[in-house]
């Protein structure tokens, strides 16, 4: 997003960000290789193929029904494109599955202005309990820092205990100011005073980090409705992205969760946390795929700089159990 | 038996349309909708194949009770299949040890900080005197976490900052426990993944250190199809003794407990529902087996219900219901004991066939909106209420002035009513369960 925001930002297909998640997906690969050998070996293509391939996408968490969709899909391709070997499909599904994320989500599609960002750009946060929003967060601030861009933290989820000390030692580390209120207070008012603030005025990039909050529980959906309604008062075209944190390692509530957030405040990218552990975080495509909501970065660890663009590519080959 | 699977089991033998007892082409067609509704409820792929296995094994030749379809007859044997995995519920062991030490273990953000916190609040209300200790060092703030939860619930906690190595805080944290007369320990530690080796060693050793008689793997209910080589490798590492389930309190079916449960044995201990201290609840299998086939918790439902809703109301409306003469009177009585009974979509979450049906809602439904529908309803004449047909423009500008909305909002509860009216009756005709409100 950024990086064609400010023309600066590390591309996906650079090496730094491709060796990032590479390397966190590789860790894992080895075992399935093994197992991937026996589908994608040099024998023709039968029932058995399929399955395998289907049972590969589900156990990557891309859902059962849209595993079936996917290999039907891939069949009528096949067909069509003359592929005799098993050895074939993988290549033909990394395209077809590479080209579902582009078409599903064009560049454009979080929203942001073209030309010159507005200042500050406003980036509101949210997610379920403990998906990885605030250390999320302060990785995407580094980023910002390491860029030259002056960056203002708001510490809005003012419920958990100890949030908002977690966010301010993040602000230490990276050397980043943060805003924050009194625990228990509302997180509209601190939102509203925050941006308000001669520092967030200032910056170039205020990111708002908020409570966790389960996509069900009707009243803190509404209160993520007035923050970011409140965000909006402050400054008219504000959020100017909406980011939704998912954990790599969730099922198929993911949907559910990216659904629910998506109505109620209009998310505009997701960032899939937690990619370095051994799940690969398929439920995202799902999400893609019907919401036509963007990945728009992964997150491969608990350190700062362990945040990387989105990489179709990559990501594909992880779903896929592929060495990329 | 009511659920999403058996409504589809349901389609599928209509159109074989026979009875008597099941032929095992019947169950083929039906495992392949158990296979799909078990995988959208995230229970592992592998553990999903044997549970099919067993299922057909058990199905083929089954006689149809009398009083069930096929439909709901596989899913009774589904589910009584996936009680038998889930197994019991074990007790907390804390009756051995110097003092006894549970110690808490998982992958990053599964709930191991606030669960220990509700174990320490729940072992107090026994009269146990608990210590929580901080061996998270890693994660910005852990310990603030733990100590600030200490001071809410007032609860001791141990902590040595975030320089000391943890194994050596827990181990010290032993020898303040027995000095400060405290009868059971429990240790909170940095989430980690199960690959990262360096961090699983560190666990074993706190675990080699302070002798735990609990080992608890702390998971989140969300989790999809990677809950089984988690576990296997914290298992393998720990010896765990228990599972807890946490954020059952949204809507993930929670299959992850289940693989788990299957792969490791490991027996399910307590589920987290909510984020604040008191939300722990007991495992009972029968609950978590309906909430896996997406049947809706009737248990927990029942309950509920039970301590808001008067029985002789219940049945009258029901009788009502089943007739198709439910008025906005009734609507109006039925939205205040809601009401009593906690946030709605939760309660319509908790019946059966309505959990997709919530997901329909407004997500931003809240306890307003239904304050609004009362205000209009009460605003209606006792005719207005048993016959809506008769609204004209003009009643319903009165009503709007009397109830301080505008028109726009009679209408939309007039339709909103006619709307249930019409799925009420699809629910209606020997499917509702008995005494619930409008089901
Ligand atoms: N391995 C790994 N861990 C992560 C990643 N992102 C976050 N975490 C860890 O996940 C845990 C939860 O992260 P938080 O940032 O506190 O999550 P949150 O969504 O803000 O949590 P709440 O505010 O409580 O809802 C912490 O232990 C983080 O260190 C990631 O990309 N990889
Ligand atoms: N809704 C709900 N939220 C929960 C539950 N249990 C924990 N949480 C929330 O989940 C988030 C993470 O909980 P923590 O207790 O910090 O998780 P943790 O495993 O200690 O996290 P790390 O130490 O970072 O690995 C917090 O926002 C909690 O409030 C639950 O049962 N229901
Ligand atoms: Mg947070
Ligand atoms: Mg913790």
């Amino acid at each position: 997003m950024f990086k064609r925001l400010f023309g600066r930002g590390e591309t996906p297909d650079s090496p730094g960000a491709r060796a990032q998640i590479e390397q966190s997906l590789g860790k894992t690969r080895t075992g399935l290789m093994g197992r991937l050998a026996e589908v994608f070996g040099p024998v023709d293509i039968d029932d058995d193929t399929w399955d395998a391939l289907e049972a590969q996408l589900i156990r990557s968490d891309v859902g059962a029904q849209a595993a079936a969709d996917i290999v039907a899909e891939l069949r009528e391709k096949a067909r069509l494109a003359g592929v005799r070997r098993a050895s074939e499909l993988p290549d033909v599904l990394h395209r077809v599955m590479a080209r579902a994320l582009a078409a599903a989500a064009p560049p454009a599609a979080d929203g942001a202005p073209a030309g010159d960002p507005p200042r500050p750009y406003v980036i509101l946060v949210a997610g379920v309990n403990g998906s990885g929003k605030t250390t999320s967060i302060a990785k995407l601030a580094h980023q910002h820092v390491r860029d030259g861009r002056a960056v203002v933290l708001v510490a809005a989820d003012t419920f958990r205990a100890a949030a908002i000390d977690q966010l301010k030692l993040w602000g230490e580390r990276i050397g980043v100011p943060v805003i924050a209120g009194q625990p228990g207070g509302d997180p509209g008012a601190v939102v509203f005073d925050a941006l308000n603030s001669h520092a967030a005025r200032s910056a170039d990039v205020v990111i708002v980090d908020t409570a966790g909050r389960l996509h069900t529980q009707a009243n803190l959906m509404a209160e993520l409705v007035k923050v970011r309604n409140v965000v909006a008062r402050v400054m008219p075209d504000a959020p100017h992205a909406t980011l939704l944190v998912l954990d790599a390692t969730t099922g198929q509530n993911g949907l559910a969760q990216a659904k629910a957030f998506t109505a109620a405040v209009n998310v505009t990218g997701l960032i899939l946390a937690k990619l370095d552990s051994t799940a690969k975080g398929g439920v995202a495509f799902a999400v893609v795929r019907e919401l036509g909501v963007p990945i728009a970065y992964v997150g491969t660890g608990e350190q700062a700089a362990d945040l990387a663009p989105f990489d179709a590519a990559a990501y594909v080959d992880g779903v896929l159990g592929r060495v990329g | 038996m009511f659920s999403a699977l058996s409504d589809k089991l349901q389609t599928v033998f209509d159109n074989l349309g026979r009875k008597g007892h099941l032929t095992e082409a019947d169950v083929d067609v039906a495992m392949r909708e158990l296979r799909m509704a078990l995988l959208e409820a995230d229970v592992s792929y592998g553990v999903v194949k044997d549970i099919a296995a067993r299922v057909r094994a058990r199905a083929v030749g089954a006689e149809v009770l009398r009083s069930l379809t096929p439909a709901q007859q596989v899913v009774t044997i589904v589910h009584d299949a996936l009680v038998d995995i889930l197994g019991k519920s074990a007790p907390l062991d804390i009756g051995r040890g110097d003092p006894p030490v549970i110690l808490m273990a998982g992958l990053q953000g599964s709930g191991k900080t606030t669960t220990a916190a509700k174990l320490a609040l729940m072992l107090r209300k026994k009269g146990k005197r608990p210590l929580l200790v901080a061996c998270d060092t890693r994660r910005p703030a852990a310990v603030e976490q733990l100590a600030a939860l200490g001071r809410q619930l007032d609860l001791a906690v141990y902590s040595e900052g975030t320089a000391p190595a943890p194994p050596d805080i827990a181990a010290r944290s032993l020898e303040h426990a027995r000095h400060n007369a405290h009868d059971v320990v429990i240790v909170d530690t940095s989430g980690r993944l199960q690959i990262d080796e360096a961090l699983m060693d560190e666990l074993v050793e706190i675990a080699r250190r302070v002798q735990p008689t609990e080992t608890l793997l702390v998971a989140d209910a969300m989790t999809g199809q990677e809950a089984v080589n988690v576990a296997q490798a914290f298992h393998a590492r720990l010896a765990l003794t228990g599972l807890v389930l946490t954020k059952v309190d949204g809507d993930a079916r929670g299959g992850a407990a289940l693989s788990i449960r299957a792969v490791t044995g490991v027996p399910i201990k307590f589920l987290g529902a909510g984020e604040k201290a008191n939300a722990l609840e007991p495992f009972e299998p029968e609950r978590l087996a309906g909430r896996i086939l997406g049947m809706g918790d009737i248990q927990t439902l029942l309950e509920r219900a039970q301590s808001t809703i008067d029985e002789d109301e219940a049945a009258r409306l029901e009788k009502k219901l089943r007739k198709g003469t439910v008025d906005l009177q009734d609507f109006l009585g039925q939205l205040q004991q809601i009401q009593r009974m906690g946030p709605i979509q939760e309660i319509l979450g908790l019946i059966p066939g309505f959990g997709k049906l919530t997901k329909q809602l407004p997500v931003d439904l809240d306890p307003r909106d239904l304050k609004r529908v009362e205000a209009i309803i009460l605003s209606m004449t006792p005719q207005e209420r048993r016959k809506p047909k008769i609204l004209n423009a003009s009643r319903k500008r009165r009503i709007a002035s009397g109830s301080g909305t505008r028109v726009q909002d009679v209408n939309q509860l007039l339709q909103q009513f006619d709307q249930m009216q019409r799925m009420l009756k699809q629910f209606s005709g020997g499917r509702l369960p008995r005494g619930l409100p409008w089901s």
